[in-house]
């Protein structure tokens, strides 16, 4: 499968400035992609329209050829939140939130290393940390096909983010996930990605639209 | 250690809510049931200060003052009940509606819940019991008909919140139905918020009846109604008859208090906050 954004145009509203403009982008699955930018420069609003939560003023989302927004039910691109606590209903206790996912196998519950006794708990009662396994798990549904992971590893610690991606790393090649990692950490990236993009020279494009 | 101490705090809001659910039960029925000893006039009994036989004292006419209270407290809180449910079922359907069904039906309502705002209460409250007649469906007709605005931009500004929050989103591109993503997140939200809300009406309609009874406008002079009661009590408190204002006041004030309490405790059982306490 193949998840392409075709000459994209985005902006949160008329009167501000553009943050995305005539961007292409490409992503196979099996493949997983590191992108890194400077603050501000709408790598979550990239995820945000790659995953159908915005709609771009222009151009097109396109998975397999068809649009994305034609997809009905569950959508097979799913977005990991940089924050978890919003991402979960608070008045939820987490064994509702893996319920929400699309038949979420034990083997991923186990792999993420989500304990028993915190499927009881409410989401006030986690970690950062461990909230983010509970909603990297429900997006991680059977039918997922790419999986859009903006920043999720920034609040964990050395040792949790790397068991973490390693696990990552070895579910996405096992089902032939595409995967987008949006990060700030030059050696994560190094480490997880099979391609680059750095977006460092967007910024002549960027600016003349703001002016 | 610190387990049992929060685990206490729930039972003792668990009981609070116990007792208040209890007394205004309590009193309702007795009310209901003793209906006839309070309209009994007997004039070898009249104007006796409280005592063990008569608790509350008598009044000008014989009548047994605990007896009048109590029927009068159990038709007030019958008449809050009513109006209150009435009142917050318009608030919760507004206000739903208000959030789902686009921007015109928003202005329509933002300005309806503005315009009943606007208007002392109070006043509104006479205009619409004495346009339909005083009495009992007067009262509940003025009450339910103005309280209903703050609860339901209470509703209204929560499903709008929770319209946008990144849970609901996620749960849309989850697959989720509409329907399921209404009953399974946000009805959790909306209850809590709507229940407490209910329970804290009662209180207001209970006084707004009592006031506009004692300002004549409510229920009719012959029944044991609290406002009655009170505006009768005011002919006979410059003669020292202070037994008769006193203890209806008292009871009402408890009546309503204990529903303000029992609104609380909802409020704190309902909060995940303290689930485990």
């Amino acid at each position: 499968m193949k998840l392409e954004a075709r000459k994209i145009s985005f902006r949160y509203s008329e009167k501000e400035r553009e943050i995305w403009k005539d961007f292409s982008l490409e992503i196979d699955s099996g493949e997983r992609v590191g992108l890194s930018a400077p603050s501000g420069f709408g790598k979550t609003t990239l995820c945000k329209i790659l995953a159908g939560y915005e709609k771009p003023e222009s151009g097109v989302i396109l998975l397999d050829g068809k649009p994305l927004s034609e997809y009905r039910g569950y959508c097979p691109v799913q977005m990991i939140w940089q924050h978890p606590e919003y991402a979960v209903n608070p008045r939820l206790r987490m064994e509702e939130v893996l319920r929400d996912g699309d038949q979420v196998e034990e083997r991923v519950i186990r792999g993420l290393g989500i304990e028993d006794g915190w499927r009881k708990r409410f989401p006030a009662e986690l970690s950062g940390g461990e909230l983010q396994r509970f909603c990297i798990a429900r997006a991680l549904g059977r039918r997922t096909k790419f999986l859009l992971a903006d920043e999720i590893s920034t609040m964990l610690d050395l040792i949790t983010q790397s068991q973490i991606w390693e696990f990552l790393i070895h579910e996405t090649k096992e089902r032939g996930i595409g995967l987008l990692c949006v990060s700030h950490s030059e050696g994560l990236l190094e480490r997880v990605s099979t391609r680059r993009i750095s977006l460092e020279n967007k910024e002549q494009e960027a600016i003349p639209a703001d002016m | 250690m610190k387990k049992r101490l929060c685990w206490n705090q729930r039972t003792k809001t668990l009981i609070l809510l116990a007792v208040a659910v209890f007394y205004l039960a309590g009193v309702a029925v007795w009310g209901l049931v003793g209906r006839e000893s309070a309209l009994v006039t007997d004039f070898s009994r009249k104007n006796l200060t409280p005592s063990l036989s008569y608790l509350f004292g008598t009044d000008w006419l014989g009548r047994d003052m605990l007896a009048r209270t109590v029927t009068g407290l159990s038709i007030s809180i019958i008449i809050g009940v009513c109006a209150a449910a009435v009142s917050a079922v318009i608030a919760g359907l507004l206000g739903v509606a208000a959030a789902t069904l686009g921007k015109k039906v928003d202005a329509v309502i933002t300005w309806l819940i503005d315009l009943i705002m606007g208007i002392p209460h109070i006043l509104l409250l006479i205009l619409i019991s004495f346009a339909a007649g005083k009495g009992l469906t007067g009262v509940i007709l003025g009450v339910s008909l103005t309280h209903w605005t703050s609860l339901a931009r209470v509703i209204r500004a929560e499903v709008l919140q929770l319209k946008e929050s990144t849970y609901i989103r996620t749960a849309e591109k989850l697959g989720h139905s509409k329907w399921r993503i209404a009953k399974k997140h946000m009805l959790p939200h909306l209850i809590p918020q709507f229940l407490v809300g209910l329970v804290l009406l009662f209180p207001h309609a209970i006084l707004h009846e009592a006031s506009i009874t004692f300002l004549g406008f409510g229920l009719s002079t012959e029944q044991p109604a609290i406002g009655v009661i009170l505006s009768e009590s005011m002919k006979y408190l410059v003669t020292g008859k202070w037994w008769l204002a006193l203890f209806p006041g008292l009871m009402l004030v408890l009546t309503v208090m204990l529903f303000d309490l029992l609104g609380e405790c909802l409020r704190k059982l309902t909060d995940p906050g303290s689930v485990h306490r």
